[in-house]
């Protein structure tokens, strides 16, 4: 019992430093960039968006941050290496280096304009990737190992944390959605689109962190995996349900072929949204708890200070919800799109349907 | 703008590190992790089955035994009544043959007191003869010497002798 509470009262310890840490960043690049005289809450943009190098804090002059590695695709020469901190003077002012340099947004130029190349870079975004990726490892490949080693032992430990989760994804949402005929095809997918959302959601939330599933790129090649699964195991049916919708009065399909059209749009607007839906929500919780910060430096008030705390303690926890809802919103509508791809009608059961509308 | 526009190299890292992702858990979790919750609810069903089938011979095996105990039962006093009929018979039997044997004895007994009897009657009348001839003839030694007498006696004889 003692033991427990010393324990709780270490990890809020902990957790409260890395909160002050982080407030503390947030608030010193706000006050630097007002003494510049930038917007007072353009630190939230700066922290929503992806960067060459991972900013912790600004401390007067000083730039606290982790100079990561840019890599540079130029068609015909190949890759270059370079260091984020390569394009940055001691003043952390952006200089030209080998012929490229950090522009105000954070993009990578060429003085060159004729060179094509492509930037693909370690960013901060793909850093917090590698990094939510070997956690999501660890994690799931010493959970896999436990039950290959003893597949009928009760289980223990962080073994008894996930597999509810596991069980909740195959029986609440892949088992209803799919059909129990094909869904086991499709686990592998769900659980790991899942676990990836979820986890990169939460770890979104540690001060300091990158606002990965925040960002277009990111929930955008989700969503075109999505896509291009349901597309891959789309049925005739399937098929034949948007091109030649059954049920549907033929002058809606010809001369002017409006439904399938309709129906094609929809094909492209389930991912599109799948894109917008985790984007929109992450990105828009991160910029909330940012704004409740950035009330103390625009008010310039102590009394600000429990508003913003209390506020943003309760968006935070209310965070921690939406990382799971985001995460299990997107697998359950890919589960939906795949059991509709997926599904196998009956014939018969269509042509009584239609029966019985025509009587 | 700068927010909803993809960047290049995060899309091609989020690909390949995706691909990875799924390649890898693939194998070294999902795979285990589904097949293991699979085998354990399986493993789960077969016992119950297991369980149901085994109350349900229990059961049966019970109904048998009951069966089976009240064949023996049955049988027991089958053989019970059996045995007291058998029981009965064989003293009805023995007490008849009792009553032959006795009787068969009874009669013998009568019959040979009677030869006995008859025996005993023919010696005592040879005896009887005997001693009348032996007294007869002492007398007729005595009373001979007188003829009168001796006719008279005669005569008389011969009376009975006719009347017989």
């Amino acid at each position: 019992m003692n033991n427990f509470l010393s324990r709780n009262i270490f990890k809020s310890l902990f957790f409260s430093v890395i909160l002050s840490f982080f407030l503390l960043g947030a608030g010193t690049s706000a006050r630097a960039a007002d003494q510049e005289g930038g917007n007072k809450t353009d630190f939230i943009m700066h922290h929503i968006q992806d960067a060459h190098e991972w900013h912790f804090a600004t401390i007067g002059h000083t730039h606290i941050s982790i100079p990561l590695p840019v890599i540079i695709f130029e068609v015909g020469h190949g890759l270059r290496f370079y260091m984020s901190s390569d394009f940055v003077d001691e003043h952390h002012q952006g200089i030209e280096h080998d012929g490229y340099y950090i522009d105000a947004h954070g993009h990578l130029k060429s003085t060159d304009e004729s060179l094509t190349y492509y930037d693909i870079s370690i960013t901060k975004n793909v850093a917090s990737l590698f990094i939510s990726v070997m956690l999501l490892f660890g994690v799931f490949v010493t959970i896999g190992r436990r039950y290959k080693q003893d597949p009928l032992a009760a289980p223990k430990g962080i073994q008894s944390f996930f597999e509810p989760i596991v069980i909740f994804i195959r029986d609440e949402i892949a088992r209803p959605n799919i059909g129990e005929a094909k869904y086991e095809r499709f686990m592998p997918y769900l659980l790991s689109v899942f676990f990836f959302i979820w986890f990169n959601n939460l770890l979104g939330l540690l001060p300091g962190a990158a606002n990965l599933t925040g960002n277009i790129s990111v929930t955008l090649t989700l969503a075109l995996f999505t896509f291009v699964i349901t597309t891959f195991s789309g049925t005739k049916d399937y098929w034949k349900h948007i091109f030649n919708t059954p049920g549907v009065p033929w002058w809606l399909k010809f001369p002017l072929p409006l439904m399938p059209v309709v129906e094609f749009i929809g094909i492209l607007t389930k991912p599109f949204s799948l894109m917008v839906r985790l984007f929109a929500n992450i990105t828009a919780g991160h910029i909330i708890i940012m704004s409740l910060i950035a009330l103390v430096f625009i008010f310039e008030s102590v009394y600000m200070g429990p508003v913003s705390v209390l506020f943003g303690l309760f968006m935070n926890l209310v965070e921690l919800l939406v990382a799971f809802i985001q995460a299990f919103v997107f697998t359950l509508l890919s589960a939906i799109y795949f059991g509709l791809a997926a599904e196998e009608h009956h014939h018969e059961e269509h042509k009584e349907k239609l029966g019985k509308a025509s009587a | 703008m700068e927010l909803i526009t993809p960047a290049f190299g995060l899309i091609f890292w989020q690909t390949l590190i995706f691909l990875v992702v799924l390649f890898i858990l693939g194998k070294f979790a999902w795979k285990p992790i589904l097949g293991a919750l699979k085998a354990r609810e399986e493993s789960i069903e077969a016992s119950l089955r297991m369980a149901e089938n085994a109350k349900e011979e229990m059961k049966n095996l019970k109904s048998e035994n009951e069966k089976l105990l009240a064949e023996a039962r049955a049988d027991r006093d089958k053989m019970l009544k059996e045995a007291s009929r058998l029981a009965e018979e064989i003293r009805e039997q023995a007490k008849h043959d009792a009553k032959t044997i006795g009787d068969k004895m009874i009669e013998e007994a009568r019959t040979s007191i009677e030869n006995e009897k008859n025996s005993a009657l023919g010696q005592i009348q040879d005896q009887v003869v005997e001693l009348s001839l032996q007294i007869t003839e002492k007398l007729l030694k005595k009373n001979l010497a007188d003829d009168k007498a001796q006719q008279g006696l005669v005569k008389d004889y011969m009376k009975d002798i006719k009347l017989n």
